[in-house]
């Protein structure tokens, strides 16, 4: 028998999708006949008074969590959030609530051992809900008291050999797509720079450092897996420099029909006979191919790498040899001036340990941002107002034609004085007179 | 930079500053010292919350810093 009436939150059980009511509901009940025997250190109807708790807010339309706080584990500055609620003596069982994120290990790979153990921790010391995966890539536990939090950092740090990750004005737990563990695709080793750049920078990501968050994404390759270019301050996206190698006896094979474009993704529907014409060469989004007298062929000076052509005939066509990375910086989700995508800052760069060619970027830019952010202003507000150019200023960057989206398109790359013969001579005065704004 | 006359003028400066406001943002204490690098202040800062000066408040995405025990405190935290 459920503590607590949901009408509202039963009604969201009603669609075809599962629901996190009934999951929560189903935890409650585990906890409440304990046929394990844990433990438990936080309130056994925890999960009871979630549902309550959320009941209540939908209820009254407006949330009843404080959020925020001063807990946390000892040296460290970011991966735990306090959160309390207030209707405390309404449900105690959620009078504190305090969510911990954990590193994700890079490209989400841990063993169904290690996966027991943190449900076993966490059933014990917590709310046993868990976030598989938070945005940032990191294992969110959700819901424990603060007695706890020491309880669990040490047994993660010291029996399960794991961190906490980031939150606050810190780094933020880098994450990155699977890449070469699994994925052909991937131009350069993910996980070995994930992990690096976790390692390099663990003051910042444990200690806040900055004017605001800050996020460190990594694809292997320009299909962004992990979104990259669409949420991370500084994005890595692998690429390639020389060209993409076609195996034309494959490419006859999906004309002919023996291959299945896209690997057989598509095959849930008959979509008719496949046509190169109109689903690879029609869409390749710089016209830079041909298929002709059987052959196809590619100008890969004006290919911007785009992988559509890679994605639909993964057998005939392949990446280039000669890969790297590009870095791009500033993108954010919606928060003052719309959604933000990155922007190309260097658009190619070998990746080899120990990184240094990266390292170096990283540090200009931070320093950069540390110096003249604003609070709660992320990076790519920063570029915004201070130009794009600043950007290349600060870290040492010469303009490329790389950097300009398209002629009259990028408005960040002006002149100096200093860099025109004979400086600005010229009187706005005079000027505005015969030229009207 | 001499860490024990820095660490004295953020407390002082802190202090002063009590009564309006108990949490202050990084880019604040920059302005305590502006001599010196924001990393080495940061640094600075990180240390006096490891020893127990200052102490962190995080909303999950922004962090806050203040002198240990001013403002509302984690023991009453859950209060309304
Ligand atoms: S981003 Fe590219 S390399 Fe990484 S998993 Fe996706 S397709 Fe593969
Ligand atoms: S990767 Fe994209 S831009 Fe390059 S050839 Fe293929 S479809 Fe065209």
């Amino acid at each position: 028998m459920a503590k607590h009436k949901t009408p509202l939150l039963d009604q969201l059980e009603s669609g075809p999708w599962p629901s996190f009511v009934s999951d929560i509901k189903q935890h409650a009940e585990v906890r409440a006949k304990n046929t394990q025997k844990v433990n438990y250190q936080i309130p056994v109807d925890v999960c009871d008074d979630i549902l309550g708790i959320l009941e209540l807010s939908f209820k009254h339309g407006r949330t009843h969590w404080k959020h925020g706080g001063i807990v946390g584990v000892f040296g460290y500055g970011g991966g735990v959030i306090g959160r309390y609620c207030d209707v405390p003596e309404m449900f105690p069982g959620v009078a504190h609530f305090h969510t911990l994120r954990i590193n994700q290990p890079a490209g989400k790979f841990y063993k169904t051992e290690y996966l027991r153990q943190l449900c076993d921790l966490w059933d014990m010391r917590g709310s046993g809900v868990t976030n598989m995966h938070g945005s940032t890539g990191d294992i969110i536990l959700l819901g424990t008291q603060t007695a706890q939090l020491e309880e669990i950092f040490f047994e993660l740090t010291h029996n399960m050999n794991q961190d906490l990750g980031g939150s606050g004005s810190n780094l933020r737990t880098p994450s990155d797509c699977i890449g070469q563990a699994r994925c052909e695709y991937a131009c350069y080793d993910t996980q070995a720079l994930c992990h690096f750049l976790t390692n390099q920078y663990q003051d910042e990501l444990h200690r806040p450092a900055f004017p605001y968050k800050f996020k460190f994404k990594l694809d292997g390759c320009p299909n962004c897996c992990v979104a990259s270019i669409a949420r991370a301050d500084m994005s890595f996206i692998g690429t390639w420099k020389d060209d993409i190698k076609v195996d034309q006896a494959a490419v006859k094979g999906y004309v002919g029909g023996e291959f299945k474009s896209n690997a057989g993704a598509h095959s849930g529907r008959n979509w008719g006979p496949f046509d190169i014409q109109k689903e690879v060469i029609g869409l390749c989004p710089t016209g830079c191919m041909k298929y002709e007298g059987g052959k196809l062929s590619i100008n890969n000076r004006e290919c911007t790498r785009c992988m559509h052509c890679i994605n639909v005939m993964p057998r005939a066509l392949r990446i280039g040899d000669e890969r790297g990375l590009s870095i791009f910086v500033g993108a954010k989700a919606p928060i003052l001036d719309g959604a933000q995508m990155g922007s190309l800052l260097v658009p190619f760069v070998p990746v080899e340990e120990p990184y240094e060619e990266i390292t170096e970027v990283i540090e200009a830019v931070w320093d950069w941002w540390m110096e003249e952010g604003k609070n709660r202003e992320r990076l790519g507000e920063l570029i915004k107002r201070q130009g794009f150019q600043k950007m290349l200023e600060v870290t040492n960057i010469a303009p490329v034609p790389q950097h300009v989206q398209e002629p009259r398109h990028n408005p960040y790359i002006f002149w100096k004085e200093d860099e025109v013969e004979g400086g600005w001579s010229g009187d706005i005065n005079e000027f505005r007179k015969h030229h009207q704004r | 930079m001499d860490i024990e006359a820095a660490k004295k003028l953020i407390v002082e400066q802190l202090e002063k500053k009590s009564k309006s406001k108990s949490k202050f943002y990084l880019k604040d204490f920059y302005a305590f010292l502006p001599d010196e690098k924001p990393r080495t202040v940061k640094n600075l800062v990180n240390d006096m919350v490891a020893q127990g000066i200052l102490e962190y408040w995080s909303s999950g995405s922004t962090t806050m810093i203040g002198l240990k025990g001013t403002g509302k405190q984690a023991a009453a935290e859950d209060e309304a």
